[in-house]
């Protein structure tokens, strides 16, 4: 616990409280094949010696949390005084890059995962009405989707929505629009990134609701039936109450893989129409300006949601698990 | 069998002696590592620097695309795991900064006679890297449509979209023109050429502060939006994997690329008769009555790593000379637009000849240029797809990279 989880969340809250030294700033001439010119460039020597004497960087409190590219204190002020009405406050506040990946990280958790939960139940109930001869090669086609890896999934996927794809040639045939793209639209492209996420999940749900459904006691299910319970009645009032620690366990994974979404937005190149709290932390550290400190604050708040959001799940699972206790 | 297999043997023994008769090109030991970036232009230098090894010489190379990525850590170590990069005037940029790269002007007056003058690469007055071969993006046109809509090739971006207007009209296509509009670093350089062709300046003299909310952003922002009335819709998706296929499949008439694309535009590959024999480089367009072409010169070269011993370095400086020479150029001719003497230009490299002799800027050699390169990656988007005006997008340019410029210490 302490090397793998502590340690590491540690060392990223130190990170995201440093920024890098000033860059000491001499002027050069530099001179290529196409001309000579005259920049300012960093002294390498210099920077040395002062990453020498502090190897952390400058220390720089909170600030990093409260610039713009992160929770932005001052800009919401400045949008906040601007704005004349409540939709100008949120297109504004939309238009701050931390905050456009809150929400729609927020959005496809909220989105993929109570779908997930509802269509894993459902699928789990068909397979097991399903005779014996057809059950085992069902399940093992419902459980393709999670086995393929989320970016060859997703590109598998970006491919088959090209307008020259099957998926993309076939809705533009039902439409009757040569021009309906699904990657050029924002909301399209949403709900083509919260489709797949259901897509990618549900087998996760449906496995666990079906092995949950063989160890319900037949005996109440008859007993119902014997009352008179149609099917329905038997499936709200007996099988989903007996699977509700199941239904809050898949409940708690799904938020968590959804506030962490990541490989479908890299997957679809969907980055220009919606980004999420993983995304700006991997496009902070990939390339040649690597933003340290950046991805470490970024790190920190999405932690800080993740807890936000799971305290009320989690205070659920606490009371039943200390109701049963007694 | 036995007949068979003492022949191979001694088929073996012989390619081996052979080998190392032919291995050295006068070093006598030594470890030359090399890393570079992966496409076929890079992979004939570096083989041609790998006949020198043998004996006491290691070779080993690594091209990956990924190599941005290794370069500082690799080149931090001590010693460095790689002896030589294949860099770029982008790729270098940081190298410099933490300064990790060897002054070549000793090693360049005892083994560098073969090189011009012009491939010198020197920063405050040190040659830093040795360049090879010059890239830059330009526009390609098909011939055959032209002709059909009676339009010369446009020589301006306004003449692109007058021209682009006509083929819509004709019927022939409905979006005749691409761009390499991907929304990753590809967006950020269309930015960058479309400003660098208004004539603008990303930083105020002197500094790093950007200044890019001007009036010449406006026009920039503006002249891509309307260029991008005739690309696909798809458009914030379209990197060169993207735009080759779709210009090799005849569906687009106008088209701004890499030209290190056009020999695989102009090769038997993957494409028509029909498209090929039509498909015809042109200098990059000027826009809003400016005279340099709306694009940026890149150059590739070699540099040394810091921190290796001497030895380790004269060895693959001599590898890396022997990589870009005469023979390479003449075996290589059409892999690239090659700065060595012997390179005889052909068809695909009309494009970035045109470009440089019309007086493009090189990408600029800032250290702080990748932020802001970033930052219009991030903004621009928005403002292609119609959410918010030029001022406001230009505005969020600004404050993004004064936020991360701060953080690297650019700013204070």
């Amino acid at each position: 616990m302490v090397l793998f989880i502590a340690l590491p969340i540690a060392s990223v809250v130190v990170q995201s409280l440093f920024v890098q030294h000033e860059q000491v700033m001499i002027e050069v001439e530099n001179c290529g094949p196409f001309k000579c010119e005259t920049v300012i460039q960093a002294d390498p020597d210099a920077t040395a010696a002062l990453r020498e004497s502090a190897p952390l960087g400058k220390y720089n409190a909170l600030k990093t949390y409260t610039n713009r590219n992160h929770l932005a204190f001052n800009e919401l002020g400045d949008i906040w005084s601007s704005s004349e009405t409540f939709f100008g406050f949120i297109s504004g506040v939309y238009n701050l890059p931390f905050y456009k990946a809150l929400f729609f990280t927020l959005t496809y958790t909220f989105l993929v995962a109570p779908s997930v939960l509802i269509l894993g139940l459902f699928i789990a109930l068909g397979v097991n009405r399903l005779p014996q001869l057809v059950k085992g090669p069902t399940i093992f086609a419902s459980l393709l989707p999670m086995i393929v890896t989320p970016l060859i999934g997703s590109l598998i996927l970006f491919w088959m929505v090209d307008a020259d794809g099957i998926i993309g040639a076939t809705l533009q045939l039902i439409f009757n629009n040569p021009d309906l793209s699904l990657k050029a639209s924002a909301p399209l492209t949403w709900i083509m990134l919260i489709i797949y996420g259901i897509w990618h999940s549900t087998p996760f749900a449906f496995v666990v609701f079906y092995a949950g459904l063989q160890t319900v006691p037949s005996d109440t299910l008859e007993a119902a039936q014997i009352d008179g319970a149609s099917r329905w009645q038997r499936v709200r009032f007996v099988i989903v109450p007996y699977m509700m620690p199941l239904a809050i366990f898949i409940l708690l994974m799904q938020l968590m893989d959804g506030l962490r979404v990541f490989e479908p937005i890299v997957g679809f190149s969907a980055s220009a129409k919606a980004t999420s709290l993983s995304w700006i932390i991997f496009n902070d550290l990939f390339g040649n300006a690597k933003l340290y400190g950046s991805a470490a604050a970024t790190s920190m708040l999405t932690i800080l949601f993740v807890c936000i959001i799971l305290t009320p799940v989690l205070i659920r699972t606490w009371r039943d698990f200390n109701r049963k206790g007694i | 069998m036995k007949y068979i297999k003492i022949l191979s043997c001694a088929a073996l023994m012989t390619g081996a002696s052979f080998g190392s008769a032919f291995a050295g090109c006068g070093i006598e030991s030594g470890r030359i590592s090399i890393l570079a970036n992966d496409f076929p232009a890079l992979h004939a230098v570096v083989s041609k620097a790998e006949e020198c090894a043998g004996g006491a010489v290691t070779f080993a190379k690594n091209h990956t695309a990924k190599h941005q990525e290794l370069q500082g850590p690799a080149l931090t170590a001590n010693p460095a795991e790689y002896t030589a990069k294949i860099v770029t005037n982008g790729s270098i940029v940081p190298l410099l900064t933490d300064g990790l790269l060897r002054p070549l002007d000793d090693l360049v007056a005892k083994h560098g006679q073969s090189l011009g003058k012009n491939q010198l690469i020197t920063i405050d007055g040190k040659i830093m890297a040795v360049a090879f071969m010059a890239n830059a993006q330009h526009l390609v046109v098909r011939q055959d449509i032209l002709d059909k809509v009676g339009k010369p090739v446009p020589s301006t971006y306004e003449e692109v979209l007058e021209t682009a207007e006509a083929i819509r009209a004709a019927g022939i296509m409905k979006y005749p023109f691409a761009m390499l509009t991907k929304a990753d670093w590809n967006l950020g350089e269309e930015v960058v050429n479309m400003y660098l062709g208004h004539g603008g300046e990303f930083f105020k003299p002197g500094t790093a502060e950007a200044s890019v909310n001007n009036a010449k952003g406006v026009a920039t922002l503006e002249m891509l939006k309307s260029l991008m009335e005739y690309s696909n819709p798809d458009f914030l998706t379209y990197n060169t994997g993207a735009v080759v296929p779709l210009w090799e499949s005849g569906e687009l008439a106008m088209a701004e690329i890499w030209g290190s694309s056009m020999g695989s535009l102009l090769d038997d590959e993957g494409s028509t008769p029909a498209v090929v024999s039509n498909t015809v480089p042109a200098n990059a367009p000027t826009v809003g009555g400016g005279s340099n072409p709306a694009s940026t010169l890149w150059w590739d070269g070699f540099s040394i790593a810091k921190n290796i011993s001497d030895e380790d370095a004269e060895a693959t400086f001599i590898a890396l000379v022997n990589g870009v020479s005469t023979e390479m150029v003449k075996a290589n001719n059409d892999k690239a637009v090659w700065l060595m003497d012997a390179y005889v230009p052909g068809k695909s490299a009309e494009g970035v000849s045109m470009v440089a002799a019309a007086g493009a800027e090189p990408y600029p050699m800032l250290p702080y240029m990748g932020l802001l390169h970033g930052a219009f990656v991030a903004e621009v988007p928005d403002f292609l797809q119609g959410n918010e005006s030029a001022e406001q997008t230009l505005a969020d340019i600004e404050a993004a990279y004064t936020a991360a410029a701060q953080e690297k210490g650019f700013l204070k």
